[in-house]
């Protein structure tokens, strides 16, 4: 369920990653995001509010206020 | 011979041996263990990224995912939403739709609940996956898992991480004769020779991580592993003799002396 967060003075929105809490500057896109927090975005996969987000679609999509993302990768397993 | 391979969902393979990458010590030792083995595809779990530390070494690093298939696995999900979600994810991620499912009953023993194991093997087969699925060792079960889409039926020797070895050779060999599907042993090998013994029962493969990462040598025990792996196919393939219950000397009576 996408969690409603009260929206900022600034516009920038509060957003959950992997369970933590952050705040981004307004217009951020998913590739900024994901450049801002250090990841290779051709190792990862990410979900918004339970969908999948295509690769494909990370410089355009616009980080949103109460977005819910899981940011996940491949690590050893059985 | 001739080259002896094995295919799933039309894709070849020479190595009938699939390792895990998890409980390494590190991801040198793992890449070691898989140089050794010869195994041409190693499962993979998904999980989140660490975002207060995204510069940790990665298994991708180490294990090149264009020389080595990853079978992304479904390991820790307990219901098939949960394991549907990891696959979605582990698709976009890698862009595989050979994929490993397992969906657990229970954290004591690890055994897969086939209900849902059943359900999502349906959902992701709709859905364009092939899904590789661990099961029971049970023939019925098999079947269910075939007709539902599984492109490869993965019975339990023992339970996972539990190096017991094949507790059930006779339902093991039943899943074998009436599978039109591989069918790969995941889970319960302990040593070579259970390798071998699954082999020998005419498994099209072998899936195996702690009896290798546990081992004290795990370099060595990979080694035996693919020496096990292909031993135990030679000698299913050769056709074992038939067992008596008494002796039968190998060596001629005419002519005694």
């Amino acid at each position: 369920m996408k969690r409603k967060t009260a929206m900022s003075l600034d516009g920038s929105a509060g957003v959950t990653i992997n369970g933590e809490r952050r705040r981004v500057a307004a217009r951020t896109s998913l590739a900024q995001l994901i450049a801002e927090i250090g990841l290779d975005p051709l190792r990862v996969a990410v979900e918004c509010n339970l969908e999948i987000v295509p690769r494909s679609t990370f410089e355009t999509r616009l980080v949103e206020d109460g977005d819910d993302y899981e940011i996940v990768h491949f690590v050893g397993g059985g | 011979m001739a080259k002896d391979q094995w295919s799933v969902a039309g894709r070849s393979f020479t190595s009938r041996l699939i390792i895990g990458t998890g409980k390494y010590k590190s991801f040198g030792e793992n890449a070691a263990a898989l140089a050794a083995s010869g195994a041409e595809i190693v499962t993979v779990a998904v999980r989140r990224v660490n975002i207060s530390d995204p510069k940790q070494p990665m298994l991708t690093d180490f294990i090149d995912p264009k020389k080595v298939t990853f079978l992304p696995n479904t390991a820790g999900c307990f219901t098939a939403e949960d394991a549907i979600r990891t696959l979605r994810l582990a698709r976009e991620a890698g862009g595989w739709d050979l994929v490993k499912l397992e969906v657990l009953g229970e954290a004591r023993t690890l055994y897969p609940n086939m209900r849902e194991t059943l359900r999502a093997t349906e959902v992701l087969a709709g859905e364009g996956f092939l899904p590789m699925v661990y099961c029971v060792d049970d023939p019925i079960a098999a079947k269910q898992l075939e007709e539902a889409g599984a492109v490869a039926i993965m019975p339990l020797g023992a339970p996972i991480g539990s190096g017991l070895g094949l507790q059930n050779r006779v339902t093991i060999r039943l899943i074998v004769e009436g599978a039109s599907v591989p069918v790969l042993v995941d889970a319960g090998v302990g040593t070579a020779s259970d390798a071998a013994v699954a082999m020998e029962l005419g498994c099209d493969g072998v899936l195996m991580n702690t009896a290798i990462a546990e081992a004290k040598e795990p370099v060595t025990m990979a080694a035996a592993m693919k020496l096990s792996v292909e031993a135990g196919r030679l000698a299913y393939l050769a056709g074992r003799m038939a067992k008596r219950r008494y002796a039968d000397p190998s060596s001629p009576l005419a002519g005694l002396i």
